[in-house]
């Protein structure tokens, strides 16, 4: 306890809460988050939700809004089924990058587990959300919830102009590609559902003003390439993202085809950074409630069996399985990214002799508020394993590397956590959260316009790692679906530029 | 600063749209699975919510994803209690089978299993299905009434009030009537206050004045001639138009005499089942009417009808002079489309037989739309049955009329798994003409 602050009352007895409770709660939480760890959020906007209102937002990724689509259908049966089955908990909470931050709060909730919940997502998250420099530069907070509004009803008025069936394919065609329709180096325009909406009517009514039936009539014929022979030069440069490739440059898309394509490619690009960042973005909302909520029961603004509740939710959300567990599924992120954060506060008041040679810029610096806003601010997972995983944390949590060779009928652990091992681990770690590492490399490199239309992808093939067929020659033909001619990808090998396979939509019909 | 909103009690079923979505994919699958399914369940099951499962490829969502059985990478596992650096572990031992996990693939969707509730089930049971030749249009006393916009009307209740008219009428008047506006009152108070604050020379004191005047004119107009003016005011006009009923009443007669076995009976009455469930599904204005005999017939209510029991001899005609009394009774035929459904083993008196041709062809048919017979027989029966005209007296005397006359259908039951079919085959859309 600080010298000088006083015990004050418990903010509630019992499990029951209301509304003035969860305002009480609410400005506890927030004296505490603002005075004591600096946090900087978006204005907050809490909502008080069902189960099944949660189900049905888990059902369209998380977001308020959205149009319809079967595969949501398909996610809401699925989680349904599980939820119903006693197979998975639903989540205390859901929260929105969005300005304000919406948080959805469960009804069933306690009150010292709504309490848990606002520090944990109306701070934690919120200021990650705002702060960390991947969403300042690659999303718009502020923009996001009008976009989806003109998003939902835009495809709504296609899928009364042209049939759901007709935009369904459309969107399905999308969904396939959604991975391939991030600009992952060029930073995209800002969102604005106005703009966006003005374009549409601009490109409805000039339409509508040339209009004119006569063309239908013209007989048509053979457009010879300014070159004079088909497959000669590209006419464009190689391009990563293969759905902005195909809004802009699609020989047979109509203008509310594009327009679909945006959307989704929006959406892509908004939640890029989301997977970039899931580790510490969880790992920072983590420890700031842990941090919360100890200063709130230091101070007597919790009793002990509320803090009893709250640490029980706390140890089982950040309770990680050994590898040859059966419970275990991969690294727990909420795990990870909260120990962590302990230890970099830990190195910042109590050093030892290893963290100062390992971060001599951070050891026992004291301020460790700094260290971690600063952290949270400028740095996505790989980066942040890359520059922070300690020694101490390799042993405490036991990593460990391996190398898996689909050749070789061993696997073979390469380091642990001894002194050899701890660089090795720590950059392996940071290399198995780049997220570009983990996709595909496909990319487009070219289409001849002006001869046999054929749109050429590319897939680097990196460290041998190949794709699975089927899913692959099915997102082939959803890619021609929009393309409207043949497309052929070619796989190369990285390393040493062979060609590994080719595969493409005219041969695909033939021989099946 | 936060917000709190209540959402507790917002409309819920927000993906419903998402869900009738996926299913209309999944339809194909659904029935299939479905068509197998009726063999095993019992029919009256058919009224409940199901289990289903669907497979992942008609629900697939492709993308390029890596394979994970390929290629060379790095994983890091915590909980490390055995291995040190340069051990090498068989591939299929444990850690092998969870790197596979780990690898940041994701695992190819499984077949799943959801829950589709009553409508659901009986929407893919029925579809495509219909009463053939619902033609009679009638107007019945009881109707409904719904409401249509009509124009404009000069009265009305404030809720209707259209306030794109009434300005519009308001707007003509008041520069008709050249009501004066703000401004000009404004600029006119403004040149007053002008020269009151100048030198007040006699020239600019009847100047005043003057102002002064037309500035009291004016507003005297203003008051006259008023903004708004009941005159002006429209409302929408709303019209109620009658909907017209489609009036349709379905008979359905069963034999529960003594020669029909527990079998035959649990049959016809798996038979009927179906259609009730058909007809409260579809059409919701469809009136029933339960016939039930063995050598005398009984109009009754749809729970004796199923799961009551009685017993006696056979005439066949009984329930046809009984629906034909109903009919003359109740449900003319001039405003009433009819249907009849008639279950029976077919074991009836030659005589008998004979009069149930006669009623029928003496202008039962005529007045039904569709007529379905169908006959509930031995399995054994079936085989020997099914090449032949050959039959039961009963069904060789519906024979001859059914013949002649296509309303008049028959098809025979000898199996559980049967009754779907032979429904599906009466009462599919367009499919009736024809085929038996």
């Amino acid at each position: 306890m600080r010298p000088g602050t006083e015990l004050q009352q418990p903010l509630f007895h019992g499990s029951d809460w209301n509304f003035d409770l969860l305002q009480r709660v609410y400005d506890a939480v927030a004296q505490v988050a603002y005075e004591d760890l600096h946090l900087d959020t978006y204005t907050n906007q809490l909502e008080i939700i069902s189960a099944e209102q949660m189900l049905d937002a888990y059902s369209s990724i998380g977001m308020p809004l959205m149009y319809r689509h079967w595969s949501y259908g398909k996610r809401f049966l699925r989680e349904e089924q599980l939820y119903r089955g006693g197979h998975i908990g639903l989540a205390y909470e859901l929260v929105i990058n969005s300005d304000p931050c919406i948080c959805y709060l469960m009804e069933g909730n306690t009150a010292a587990l709504q309490t848990l919940v606002i520090a944990h997502a109306a701070f934690g998250h919120n200021h990650f959300f705002k702060n960390n420099q991947l969403f300042r530069q690659w999303t718009d907070a502020s923009a996001i919830l009008t976009y989806l509004d003109f998003a939902k009803s835009f495809v709504r008025q296609c899928e009364e102009r042209h049939g759901v069936a007709t935009v369904e394919r459309v969107l399905d065609a999308s969904h396939a590609l959604m991975d391939q329709g991030v600009f992952r180096y060029r930073r995209p325009g800002r969102l604005s559902a106005e703009r966006e909406k003005a374009r549409e009517r601009e490109r409805v009514v000039h339409a509508e003003r040339t209009f004119n039936d006569l063309w239908r009539t013209l007989p048509s014929f053979a457009f010879k390439s300014a070159s004079g022979e088909t497959g000669a030069a590209d006419q464009f440069a190689e391009e990563e993202n293969i759905l902005y490739f195909i809004e802009k440059n699609s020989p047979i898309l109509e203008p509310w085809q594009k327009e679909i394509i945006r959307i989704v490619r929006f959406l892509a690009q908004y939640f890029y950074p989301q997977r970039q960042t899931k580790m510490m973005n969880e790992g920072c909302a983590t420890f700031v409630h842990y941090t919360i909520m100890n200063l709130l029961f230091e101070r007597g603004l919790l009793e002990e069996g509320h803090m009893l509740e709250i640490i029980k939710s706390h140890s089982e959300v950040i309770f990680q399985p050994a590898f040859n567990d059966p419970r275990y599924g991969g690294l727990n992120p909420y795990a990870l990214g909260f120990e962590m954060m302990r230890d970099i506060q830990r190195i910042c008041t109590q050093p030892t002799p290893e963290d100062r040679e390992w971060f001599p810029d951070i050891a026992g610096k004291g301020e460790w508020r700094d260290v971690l806003l600063e952290a949270w601010a400028s740095h996505r997972d790989e980066s942040f394993v890359r520059q922070f995983l300690s020694p101490s944390l390799i042993r405490k949590m036991r990593l460990f590397a391996l190398v898996d060779d689909a050749s070789d009928s061993y696997v073979e652990v390469t380091a642990i956590h001894d002194d050899r091992g701890y660089e090795a681990v720590r950059s392996a770690l940071a290399d198995s959260y780049d997220v570009t590492a983990h996709q595909p490399d496909i990319q487009v490199i070219g289409a001849d316009l002006a001869g046999d239309r054929c749109l050429r992808l590319r897939h680097s093939i990196r460290n041998g790692v190949m794709l699975q067929e089927e899913s692959r020659d099915a997102t082939l033909r959803h890619l021609a679906m929009l393309w409207g001619y043949e497309v052929r990808l070619t796989g190369i090998d990285g390393r040493n530029g062979e060609t590994v396979y080719e595969q493409s939509t005219k041969a695909a019909p033939e021989s099946s | 600063m936060a917000h709190f909103i209540d959402r507790r009690l917002n409309p819920k079923d927000k993906s419903l749209g998402n869900r009738q979505r996926f299913l209309r994919r999944a339809r194909e699958e659904l029935r299939q699975v479905f068509n197998k399914r009726l063999k095993s369940t019992r029919i009256a099951d058919v009224d409940a919510g199901h289990a289903v499962t669907v497979s992942s490829s008609t629900t697939d969502e492709p993308s390029f994803r890596q394979a994970g059985s390929t290629g060379r990478r790095t994983v890091v596992l915590p909980g490390n209690n055995v291995y040190s650096a340069g051990d090498r572990i068989p591939r299929h031992g444990q850690a092998g089978g969870q790197i596979g996990r780990q690898a940041g693939e994701t695992a190819p969707d499984d077949d799943f299993q959801f829950v589709l509730n009553r409508e659901e089930v009986l929407d893919l049971f029925f579809e495509d299905l219909e009463l053939p030749d619902m033609v009679k249009l009638h107007l019945k006393e009881v109707q409904s009434f719904k409401f249509r916009r009509a124009g404009y009307t000069t009265t009305g209740t404030p809720a209707n009030i259209n306030v794109g008219r009434t300005m519009r009428n308001s707007l003509g008047r008041r520069i008709a009537l050249r009501r004066p506006s703000r401004n000009e009152l404004d600029e006119i108070t403004r040149q007053i206050s002008e020269l009151e604050n100048r030198e007040q020379t006699p020239a600019i004191r009847l100047q005043l004045v003057k102002l002064q005047e037309t500035l009291r004119r004016l507003m005297l107009r203003r008051k006259l001639v008023a903004y708004v003016d009941p005159l002006d005011i429209r409302y929408n006009r709303f019209e109620a138009r009658p909907v017209p009923n489609t009036t349709a009443v379905m008979f359905c007669l069963m034999d529960v005499s003594g020669s029909m076995g527990e079998r035959e009976k649990d049959l016809a009455k798996r038979f009927f089942v179906l259609l009730h469930l058909f007809l409260k599904r579809r059409y919701e204005r469809t009136e029933i009417v339960f016939i039930r005999h063995t050598h005398e017939a009984k109009v009754v209510d749809e729970d004796t009808f199923f799961y009551s029991m009685q017993s006696g001899g056979t005439i066949v005609s009984s329930a046809l002079d009984e629906m034909q009394r109903v009919i003359a009774e109740k449900y003319p035929a001039n405003e009433w489309n009819i249907y009849a459904a008639q279950a029976s083993d077919g074991d009836n008196s030659p005589y008998d037989s004979n009069r149930c041709q006669e009623i029928l062809k003496g202008g039962l048919l005529a007045a039904c739309q569709y007529f379905a017979y169908v006959e509930i027989i031995d399995a054994r029966e079936r085989d020997i049955f099914h090449a032949t005209e050959n039959g039961t007296p009963l069904w060789k005397a519906y024979r001859t009329v059914s013949d002649r006359d296509s309303r008049l259908q028959m098809v025979r039951l000898a199996a559980p798994e049967d009754i779907y079919p032979v429904f599906r085959h009466l009462f599919a859309k367009h499919g009736y003409s024809g085929s038996e």
